[in-house]
C-alpha cells in the first residue's frame, strides 16, 4: 500500500481557459445548444485530448479554442486575456500569434512549396525574412523533413505532409498546438509516428490540445476531457489510469505467481 | 513593404499558374482591349498629325490671303474665247495691308506654270515670283548658295532659287549653283541657291515647295506679265498676285489681324468671291479640337473591349475564389485578416490584368506598324497613350477584382475550412 502522493498546487500558467462557455446556434425556431456551460483549463505543458461522440460539441469547442468562432456567452481566455469579444482582426491576430493549427487533412496550400507553407503564418504577422527561413529550416529538421523545403505538398506522403503542418503550427511559437483529428487520414504506423513526434516535442515545452474520437490517440495524452451533450462529462487523468492498469496487470501477474 | 508586395505578386503568379489555360484566356481579354486602345489612338493620332503638320507648315503666326478663281457659272454666257477673266489680289492691296499692319511682314506671291530646261533635263513646274521675306515667312532654309536679295528685286535680276527636288531633277550629277536655266522658252535664269528639303504637303496649286523655282517678283512681272493662259479652258486670266502672306510678330495677334484683313478686303472681293483668307492657327486649333474629340470616341470604343476583359477577370476570379474556399479557410486559420485575403485576390486580379496589359502594349505597338505597312495609313504611337492603356488595364483588374476578393474575405472561416 503506497501512500498517495500529496496534492501539490499546480503553478504552471493557464494558457487557455473556458469559463462557463455557451455556444448556441439559432436554427429557424430552434436553438441548438452546442456548448452548454463548459469550463476547463489548459496549463502550459499540458497534453489534453478532447473526446466525445459526434454531436457532443467537440467541433464547436475546437472552433472556439482555435479562435474561429466565439462563445455566445461565457469567456474564452487565451494567455489570460478574454478573446471572446474581440473583433475579426484582433481574433485573427490571436490565431496567428497564439495558436498553432493542425488539421485532419493537413491543409497545406498546394501551389506553395514546403518552405512557403511554413512561412504563411509569419507572413500575416509581417515577419517573413531571413530569420523565418532559418526557423523553417530548423523546424523542418525538427519534425524530420530536413532537405524537403522546396518540395510541393503533392510530392510528399500523408505523414510527411502532416509533419509539415506540425512544423507550420510551430512557426509562430504558439501558446498551444490545436490538433483536429491530426491522425485521422493516416494509417496506424504513420499515426504512431505522428503521436511519437508530439511526445518528442513536449520536452520543448509545447502544449498540445488534440480533438479526436479515436481512444488510441486520446490515451497518449495526459488527460482526456469527455464531452457529452455540450457539457463536460468527465476529465480522466490517463497517467493514473495507465498506472492503475499497469498496477492491475502487475497484481494479476504477481497473483499468478503466488 | 516592397518585399512583401513582391512576395504577394510572386505567390499570386503561382496561384494563377494552377490554371494556365484559364489564366491565359482571361489575360487575352485584357490583351486585346489594351492593344485596340493603343492601336486606335495611334491611327487617330497619325491621321490628324498629317493635317496638323500641314497647318503648322503654313505658319501659326501667318495669315494667308489667296486669290481664288471665282465661280464661273455666272460668266459662262458672257465670256467668249478671247475675253480675259480678271480676278484676285492686286499689288496696291499688299501695300494697304502693310500700312494697316505695320508690325507684320507682308510677302507678295505670284505663281505660274512653265517648263524649265537645263541641258537634257527638264521639268514642268511651278515658278514662284516672290520677295525677300518669303523665306522667313514660310520658315524655309537655304541649303546651298543664297536666297533672293533686295538687289535682285530692284534690278529685276534673272536669278532663281530652286527647291531640292527640282535641283535633283535638273542637276542629277552637277552642282546647280551658277548654272543657267531656261524658264519657258526664252528666259534664262541663273541658279543662285538651292533650298533645304522640306517634305511638306503640296500647296493649293498642287506642287510641293521642293519642286518649285523661286524668282524675284519684279522679274516675274516684267518677264511674264500678269496674264495667264489657262490651258484647260483656253482662256486668258489676268491676275496680279496669287497670294499675300502676312506674318504677324506673335500668334496672339493672328486673330485680330485676320479680322482686320477680312474687313479690309471684303468690299472689293466679297461680291466676286475671288479671295480666300486662311488662318493656319485657327485651322490648327479646330483640328486639335476635332482630334481630341476623335480620340475620345476611339478611346471609349476601345475601352468597351477592356470592359469586356474586366468582366472576364471578374468571372475567373469568382471561380477562383470558390475553388480555393478551403485555402481561404486555411489562411484565415493561420492568422490572415480579411484585408490580407482581399489583398491576395486583388493582387492576383491585378497581376492577371497587368500581364494582359503588358502583352497588349506589345501587340498595340506592333499593330499600328502593320496598319502603316499594309494600308499606308500614317500611325503614331504616343508613349502617353501606351501608359494610359496599361494603367487602365491594371485598374480594370483591380476594380473587377474587388467583388470576388470581398466575397473571399467575408467567408466564414469555419465554413471555408469544411469546404471540400
Amino acid at each position: 500500500m503506497q501512500p498517495s502522493a500529496p496534492q501539490t498546487p499546480d503553478f504552471r500558467p493557464i494558457i487557455a481557459e473556458f469559463v462557463d462557455v455557451h455556444r448556441h446556434y439559432v436554427m429557424g425556431e430552434n436553438v441548438v445548444k452546442a456548448l452548454n456551460g463548459v469550463s476547463m483549463q489548459v496549463r502550459k505543458g499540458d497534453y489534453l485530448a478532447i473526446m466525445g461522440r459526434s454531436g457532443s460539441g467537440k467541433s464547436t469547442m475546437l472552433n472556439i479554442l482555435g479562435g474561429l468562432d466565439r462563445p455566445t456567452t461565457g469567456e474564452y481566455r487565451v494567455g489570460g486575456r478574454d478573446v471572446s469579444k474581440l473583433d475579426d482582426d484582433a481574433l485573427s491576430d490571436v490565431r496567428g500569434q497564439e495558436i498553432g493549427f493542425i488539421f485532419q487533412s493537413f491543409n497545406l496550400i498546394q501551389q506553395l512549396t514546403v518552405l512557403e507553407n511554413l512561412e504563411v503564418p509569419l507572413f500575416y504577422q509581417g515577419r517573413v525574412g531571413a530569420e523565418s527561413r532559418q526557423k523553417a529550416e530548423y523546424l523542418a529538421e525538427r519534425v524530420g523533413l530536413g532537405g524537403r523545403l522546396e518540395h510541393k505538398p503533392m510530392e510528399l506522403s500523408g505523414g510527411q505532409q502532416q509533419r509539415v503542418a506540425i512544423a507550420r503550427a510551430l512557426m509562430n511559437d504558439p501558446l498551444f498546438l490545436l490538433a483536429d483529428e491530426a491522425t485521422g487520414n493516416l494509417d496506424s504506423n504513420t499515426e504512431q509516428e505522428i503521436l511519437n513526434l508530439f511526445d518528442d516535442l513536449r520536452p520543448d515545452g509545447v502544449t498540445i490540445v488534440i480533438v479526436t474520437h479515436n481512444p488510441k490517440v486520446a490515451e497518449r495524452a495526459d488527460f482526456t476531457l469527455w464531452l457529452k451533450d455540450g457539457q463536460v462529462e468527465k476529465l480522466v487523468d490517463n497517467r493514473t489510469a495507465e498506472r492503475d492498469a499497469a498496477r492491475a496487470a502487475g497484481a494479476s501477474a504477481s497473483g499468478g505467481h503466488s | 513593404m516592397i518585399s512583401d508586395m513582391m512576395r504577394m505578386i510572386r505567390l499570386g503568379l503561382k496561384s494563377l499558374m494552377l490554371h494556365k489555360l484559364r489564366s491565359t484566356l482571361t489575360t487575352a481579354g485584357i490583351l486585346f482591349g489594351v492593344a485596340s486602345v493603343i492601336a486606335m489612338l495611334a491611327v487617330g493620332e497619325g491621321a490628324s498629325e498629317e493635317t496638323l503638320k500641314r497647318f503648322r507648315d503654313m505658319g501659326v503666326t501667318n495669315v494667308l490671303v489667296r486669290s481664288k478663281k471665282p465661280d464661273e457659272t455666272q460668266q459662262t454666257s458672257s465670256s467668249s474665247m478671247m475675253s480675259i477673266l480678271g480676278y484676285g489680289l492686286l499689288y496696291p492691296e499688299a501695300d494697304r495691308i502693310q500700312n494697316l499692319l505695320p508690325q507684320s511682314k507682308v510677302v507678295r506671291v505670284r505663281e505660274f506654270n512653265r517648263g524649265i530646261i537645263h541641258g537634257e533635263n527638264w521639268s514642268s513646274t511651278m515658278i514662284v515670283g516672290t520677295e525677300v521675306d518669303f523665306l522667313d515667312v514660310t520658315n524655309m532654309k537655304v541649303k546651298e548658295g543664297r536666297w533672293l536679295t533686295e538687289l535682285d528685286m530692284v534690278t529685276q535680276g534673272n536669278v532663281c532659287v530652286i527647291g531640292e527636288s527640282l535641283a535633283r531633277t535638273l542637276f542629277p550629277l552637277s552642282n546647280p549653283i551658277g548654272m543657267t536655266l531656261l524658264i519657258g522658252i526664252e528666259d534664262r535664269f541663273q541658279v543662285v541657291g538651292v533650298l533645304d528639303y522640306q517634305g511638306r504637303a503640296a500647296g493649293p496649286n498642287g506642287t510641293t515647295l521642293d519642286e518649285c523655282a523661286f524668282i524675284p517678283l519684279s522679274s516675274s512681272r516684267r518677264r511674264f506679265g500678269d496674264t495667264i493662259r489657262n490651258t484647260s479652258t483656253n482662256r486668258f486670266e489676268a491676275i496680279e498676285l496669287h497670294e499675300i502672306k502676312v506674318k504677324l510678330p506673335s500668334s496672339a495677334e493672328v486673330e485680330g489681324a485676320a479680322n482686320v484683313l477680312r474687313a479690309m478686303l471684303a468690299p472689293a472681293h466679297a461680291p466676286k468671291g475671288d479671295i480666300e483668307i486662311t488662318v493656319p492657327l485657327e485651322l490648327l486649333r479646330e483640328e486639335e479640337k476635332q482630334e481630341a474629340m476623335f480620340n475620345l470616341v476611339l478611346a471609349v470604343i476601345a475601352s468597351i473591349s477592356l470592359l469586356v476583359g474586366g468582366i472576364g477577370i471578374m468571372n475567373v476570379m469568382l471561380a477562383t475564389v470558390t475553388e480555393r474556399t478551403r485555402e481561404i479557410g486555411i489562411r484565415r486559420a493561420l492568422g490572415a485578416k480579411k484585408k490580407h485575403i482581399i489583398q491576395q485576390f486583388l493582387v492576383e486580379a491585378g497581376v492577371l490584368s497587368a500581364l494582359g496589359g503588358l502583352a497588349g502594349v506589345g501587340l498595340g505597338y506592333i499593330v499600328p506598324k502593320l496598319i502603316t505597312h499594309f494600308f499606308h495609313q500614317n500611325t503614331i504611337v504616343l508613349w502617353i497613350h501606351v501608359l494610359l492603356a496599361f494603367c487602365i488595364s491594371a485598374a480594370v483588374g483591380v476594380v473587377f477584382g474587388i467583388y470576388p476578393a470581398w466575397r473571399a474575405a467575408n467567408m466564414d472561416p469555419v465554413e471555408a475550412l469544411r469546404h471540400e
